[in-house]
């Protein structure tokens, strides 16, 4: 039974002015309770237009969307507490703080919620320790921070509604290499604390292809392709034609086997690539030759 | 949606309207409203808004473009048309009840009025629907190039203005984004009374003053970096040079100008 499903869904901008442009269409969509899902697709592929239906902020012009088997837009009622069910992490969202303490801003979600005190007190606690904020920080003005720290209060104000489906946009664009890592963790442990449904947009292939357990590839308003990351990275080309970048090691694989190499096809990280390599090395003979590499 | 807000959009094209000179649609502007004020009589309305139809089927604008424009004005154009229906005395009376009377002068001026604004605010779309923001400042600088002998910072002016008129689309979409992550998190701006709804736009406002000075203070960099040092020397790449169609269109404003002063004499 899925949590979050699409039938048909169809959204155009500008309808009827010379701007006009469709952004997805006729999109059947669904992710399952527990599933870590990725949603990847070249700029423009309608990404971020997809995940704005999901907690209703935008309203299809045709098609629906369901939680749990009812329709997000039954009633205004409805859809507000959908907001607070389908978490929406955005691209950048550090730029949406706004309060005078970071605790305050953390609090914003919990507080629209109509939650008591001590129950928004707790949350924000909770929230901030997902993901790594320290307690002395909270205190601290939200513009005071670093970098990485803003990203993280950011992330904490969603959690701390305590969502059934997290949706982040990129949430790691723009990081270094720390701070990625850093965050794809704390988004693991909240997942596994609650068994939440996470679904990530990202162009980070890398990154999406040692977390997820289904991909989903939109191209131009449309789902190019839905699996496992083994299943996707397998057309490796396929991907580069789309615009995006599969992961290295599957594009070495690929590579690999051009010049014969019998490597396995469903390649995607690094260790995976490493033990078909040694695989071949350690007496299973090949067609190809190792100079070749 | 904020973003699907008309007035004062751009509408690219390639109509004669379109490549005329920026300061010939300033002008021509000036002289069209010069013109709509000397209009007297049924006439030399009727001519003045042939004269506009004919210019709108020219630069290919699009009837809905021009109606959707008109939605925020139509609150005033009531109240205008309401006003000098109630408060015109005339010498007819059509229709008279305890306190409020309305004559046949004060329905006839409210026509009037009401058709000269509409007009108006037409012609203007004209202008702004056919010329990019740019070119229009472009045409502003040199326009008002002379008063820079009387130290009028002109280029200073036109600068800014073109740097307001470029951010505008940007934070209309960043206001988008911060409401839409606002959203997310269960803000709502919708219901309550004037003192929350008030409150409810502090989460929009704070981030979108900090986004546009953080965006003034890339772009001062950007600028200097690249040796931006105001308009003295500066040189342009596209210089505006007045073309045949140009006086052309002089002249025919000029007719235009003296026709309805005519038609306002003679009937």
């Amino acid at each position: 039974m899925p949590i979050l499903k699409t039938e048909k869904l169809t959204h155009t901008y500008s309808i009827k002015t010379p701007f006009e442009h469709v952004a997805i269409s006729d999109i059947d969509f669904e992710v399952s309770k527990g599933e870590y899902l990725g949603l990847i697709g070249a700029t423009g592929s309608g990404k971020s237009t997809l995940i704005g239906h999901l907690n209703g902020l935008l309203k299809p012009t045709s098609g629906s969307v369901f939680y749990d088997g009812t329709s997000i837009h039954e009633s205004k009622k409805r859809t507000r507490e959908i907001r607070f069910k389908v978490g929406l992490v955005f691209q950048y969202p550090e730029y949406q703080l706004f309060e005078a303490t970071v605790f305050e801003d953390i609090a914003f979600g919990p507080k629209n919620m109509g939650l008591q005190d001590s129950e928004v007190n707790e949350r924000v606690l909770e929230a901030a320790r997902f993901v790594d904020l320290d307690s002395s920080l909270l205190e601290k003005s939200p513009f005071e921070l670093s970098g990485g720290e803003k990203r993280r209060a950011a992330i904490a104000g969603v959690i701390a509604m305590r969502p059934e489906v997290l949706i982040l946009d990129e949430p790691t664009a723009g990081l270094d290499p720390r701070g990625q890592a850093q965050i794809m963790r704390n988004i693991a442990h909240y997942k596994d604390a609650y068994n939440t449904t996470v679904i990530l947009v990202t162009h980070n292939m890398e990154e999406v292809a040692r977390s997820v357990d289904r991909l989903v590839v939109l191209n131009k308003g449309s789902v190019f392709a839905s699996g496992t990351p083994a299943e996707i990275f397998m057309s490796a080309e396929k991907l580069f034609e789309l615009g995006l970048a599969p992961p290295k090691a599957s594009m070495i694989a690929s590579r690999l086997r051009s010049f014969g190499l019998a490597t396995r096809p469903d390649i995607y990280t690094i260790e995976q690539l490493r033990q078909s390599l040694n695989l071949l090395r350690g007496g299973e003979q090949s067609g190809g030759d190792d100079n070749a590499s | 949606m904020l973003r699907d807000i008309t007035l004062g959009q751009y509408f690219p094209g390639n109509t004669v309207v379109h490549r005329l000179d920026p300061r010939t649609k300033l002008t021509l502007m000036i002289v069209y409203i010069t013109a709509l004020f000397m209009a007297k009589g049924l006439f030399a309305y009727l001519f003045m808004f042939s004269i506009l139809i004919l210019c709108l089927v020219v630069s290919k604008i699009k009837p809905r473009a021009v109606l959707s424009g008109l939605r925020p004005i139509f609150i005033i154009m009531i109240f205008t048309v309401v006003l000098n229906i109630f408060f015109v005395r005339g010498e007819t009376v059509l229709f008279k009840w305890q306190f409020i009377t309305v004559t046949k002068e004060g329905v006839v001026t409210a026509a009037y009025m009401a058709s000269r604004l509409l007009m108006l605010i037409v012609g203007t779309f004209l202008l702004t629907y056919t010329t990019s923001p740019i070119t229009l400042t472009d045409g502003l600088e040199r326009m008002l190039g002379p008063l820079k002998k009387i130290k009028v910072p002109v280029h200073e002016f036109a600068m800014m203005m073109s740097i307001a008129l470029r951010f505008i689309p940007t934070l209309i979409e960043e206001t988008d984004k911060i409401m839409s992550a606002q959203k997310s998190r269960g803000a709502d701006f919708e219901s309550g009374g004037l003192i929350k709804k008030a409150k409810a736009l502090l989460p929009i406002i704070v981030p979108l003053f900090i986004s546009a000075f953080r965006r003034a203070d890339d772009l001062a960099t950007a600028m200097e970096c690249r040796c931006y040092h105001g308009g003295e020397g500066r040189t342009k790449m596209k210089v505006l040079r007045l073309a045949f169609r140009d006086y052309l269109a002089f002249l025919c404003s000029a007719a235009v100008v003296a026709s309805v002063v005519l038609l306002g004499i003679f009937t």
